[in-house]
């Protein structure tokens, strides 16, 4: 008998039960239910089957990150309400406005673990896969029939398994190896599955670059992403005393989907093009273009290892005339460091508009919407057209040491330029 | 379940900031979430959709943010039914959560066209032209998702098996 996956162990322990296979379909009890404004409408779901609270409000988590702070009277009108569902239910686990992106939360805030499972009311949920848990995306009122009955069902996922070989060029990110992940597997390239990185470069790679990486996996639509917790994980969180066994990795024997290396040394600095996540070129072949807007931040590139990398990039350094570069940190857990650091400091002085922590202008709502023919280098996770406001906008994305450096150029940058040495 | 209307085609990767982009959706009202549907695709949709009509798309349909405003938004401007090659699972659970009828139909996208009138039918798990000229296929909705269905969607489903759970 072969042996099982992460995913599939992940997902028998929260079924009750014994050994699953993919395939399967399982009722699952969830760790960590998770849910940002649209708690809003979990809440009214919720309120359709007649029970006062949630079946464990401990293992419920709430976050106000996407709209923060309010941007209009009905958002704030809607915060109120999830303010007052919170209180009333006792959820101990509410994050309030200007603490950070819930995905971020879940992580620095180690409320998930290692063999963890954590659903949420979004599709990024598969981030918290950096510390060795099983996390997907739900719909609100999914989420609600969770908040109910403690329970969801879910099918077990096929593993494609990525090893990473070999050292990452200078001024190469993780970020860089998402997208070219993006590049090869398309939008639906690694549908339904669960994609599980592994090999010898994995311990290069920190908590914060295992979180791009398992972020950036819903991109090509995987159901969630896994980098099995390892010695790394174990130097980041020395409070958890047992160490994460066998339980939290894959046997040798487990029957993956498939099995790709992933050559480091050939992943140069990179970018997607506008529109579509696949539409990913080497950073010198955007040369020409110019951009109105550079962001930094999201779930996926805000954390204070990108705070960190722009601000290398920056260092005595001005963006472009007419160009706006925003930074939003992930957390305030990142902002006070950073802060601490003077790296907040040296974005300021470089011509930088610091926005509160949160998903900012991620999702068009506001602090950097985006007008008609406008132009966009983010270090977020999505060019959808529109994402960020105007139809008629464009967004680019690249890691935060690119974004930056096109900060500095008034285009599309290479951050090979900027940044001469090694971090 | 059989449902009957006219055929809106559209291509791959339909993701769900076309269906209802982010910014629309600091107010819920399902009206105001229709009168935007499908905006990033279509501008006129919105406006020329009718009751009972049917979207017929490429893979990945629902892509990108799990917002189920985008379900909501296609439901309330009154579309029976989503047929695609593929469906992002999380608009996919969505759907059947709240209702909306979605198939996966390896060849409807080619065999139909804009403004074509078509009719489901699950049972013979076919879409078929009601001039009865063209035909593609469906694959049916796993057993669990077509429980759900027929229960409305989700909450009655769960308040359905809370209520057996009590008594
Ligand atoms: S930062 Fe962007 S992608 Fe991440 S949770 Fe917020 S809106 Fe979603």
């Amino acid at each position: 008998m072969s042996g099982r996956t992460v995913a599939e162990k992940i997902l028998a322990r929260a079924s009750g039960l014994d050994s699953v296979r993919a395939g399967e379909v399982v009722e699952a009890s969830p760790d960590l239910v998770l849910s940002h404004e649209n708690t809003f409408l979990v809440d009214r779901s919720f309120s359709e089957f007649g029970l006062s609270r949630p079946w464990d409000p401990d293992r419920v988590v709430v976050v106000l990150d996407h709209r923060t702070p309010a941007n209009t009277a009905e958002t704030a009108r809607v915060h109120a309400k999830i303010r007052e569902t919170v209180k009333r239910m006792g959820i101990g686990k509410f994050f309030d406005v200007g603490q950070g992106i819930c995905h971020q939360l879940l992580v620095e805030q180690k409320l998930v673990r290692p063999g963890g499972l954590v659903v949420g009311a979004d599709s990024h949920t598969s981030t918290a896969g950096a510390v060795g848990a099983f996390g997907t995306g739900l719909g609100a009122t999914e989420v609600a029939g969770v908040w109910a009955t403690g329970r969801t069902w879910l099918k077990v996922p096929e593993t494609m398994r990525i090893n990473m070989v070999g050292h990452l060029n200078r001024a190469v990110f993780p970020k860089d190896i998402a997208l070219h992940l993006a590049s090869k597997l398309g939008p639906s390239g690694a549908d339904y599955k669960c994609i599980e990185f592994g090999g010898m470069f994995l311990f290069d790679i920190s908590i914060s670059g295992r979180m791009v990486l398992c972020n950036m996996a819903v991109e090509m639509g995987a159901k969630t992403a896994i980098v099995p917790a390892d010695a790394t994980f174990a130097a980041w969180s020395p409070e958890c005393k047992e160490p994460p066994g066998d339980a939290c990795r894959s046997d040798p024997d487990a029957r993956f989907e498939s099995t790709t290396d992933l050559e480091m040394e050939r992943i140069t600095p990179l970018v997607s093009g506008p529109h579509r996540i696949e539409a990913v070129r080497s950073v010198e072949e955007f040369g020409d273009v110019r951009i109105d807007q550079a962001f930094i931040g999201t779930c996926t590139n805000g954390r204070l290892e990108d705070l960190i990398a722009a601000s290398w990039v920056l260092k005595g350094n001005r963006i472009a005339p007419g160009v706006r570069l925003i930074v939003s940190p992930a957390s305030r857990t990142v902002l006070a460091d950073a802060l601490d650091m003077g790296v907040i400091q040296t974005i300021v002085n470089a011509g930088g508009t610091i926005l509160p922590p949160g998903c900012g202008p991620c999702l068009g709502a506001h602090e950097g919407v985006l007008g008609p023919g406008e132009v966009c280098i983010s270090s977020g996770n999505r060019n959808f057209r529109g994402r960020m406001g105007s139809d008629e906008a464009e967004i680019y994305l690249a890691s935060p040491a690119t974004v930056a450096a096109s900060a500095i150029e008034g285009k599309v940058a290479d951050p090979r330029r900027w940044l001469t040495v090694d971090l | 379940m059989t449902s009957e209307g006219r055929v809106w085609k559209f291509g791959d990767d339909v993701n769900t900031d076309m269906i209802i982009p982010g910014r629309y959706l600091d107010r819920y009202d399902p009206k105001h979430l229709a009168s935007h549907a499908m905006e990033g695709a279509d501008k006129d949709f919105a406006s020329k959709v009718r009751p009972d009509d049917i979207v017929i798309a490429g893979k990945n349909f629902g892509c990108g943010s799990s917002r189920e405003q985008a379900v909501v938004a296609l439901k309330e401007s009154g579309v029976s039914a989503v047929i695609a090659k593929s469906f992002a699972r999380i608009f996919y659970r969505n759907a059947i959560n709240l209702g909306l009828l979605v198939i996966a139909s390896d060849s409807a996208a080619e065999v139909f066209k804009d403004g074509d009138m078509v009719a489901v039918d699950l049972g013979g798990s076919a879409v078929r032209s009601k001039d009865g000229t063209k035909m593609a296929p469906l694959h049916k909705p796993p057993e669990r998702a077509m429980a759900i269905l027929r229960a409305g969607g989700l909450i009655p489903y769960i308040k359905s098996s809370l209520g057996r759970e009590v008594g």
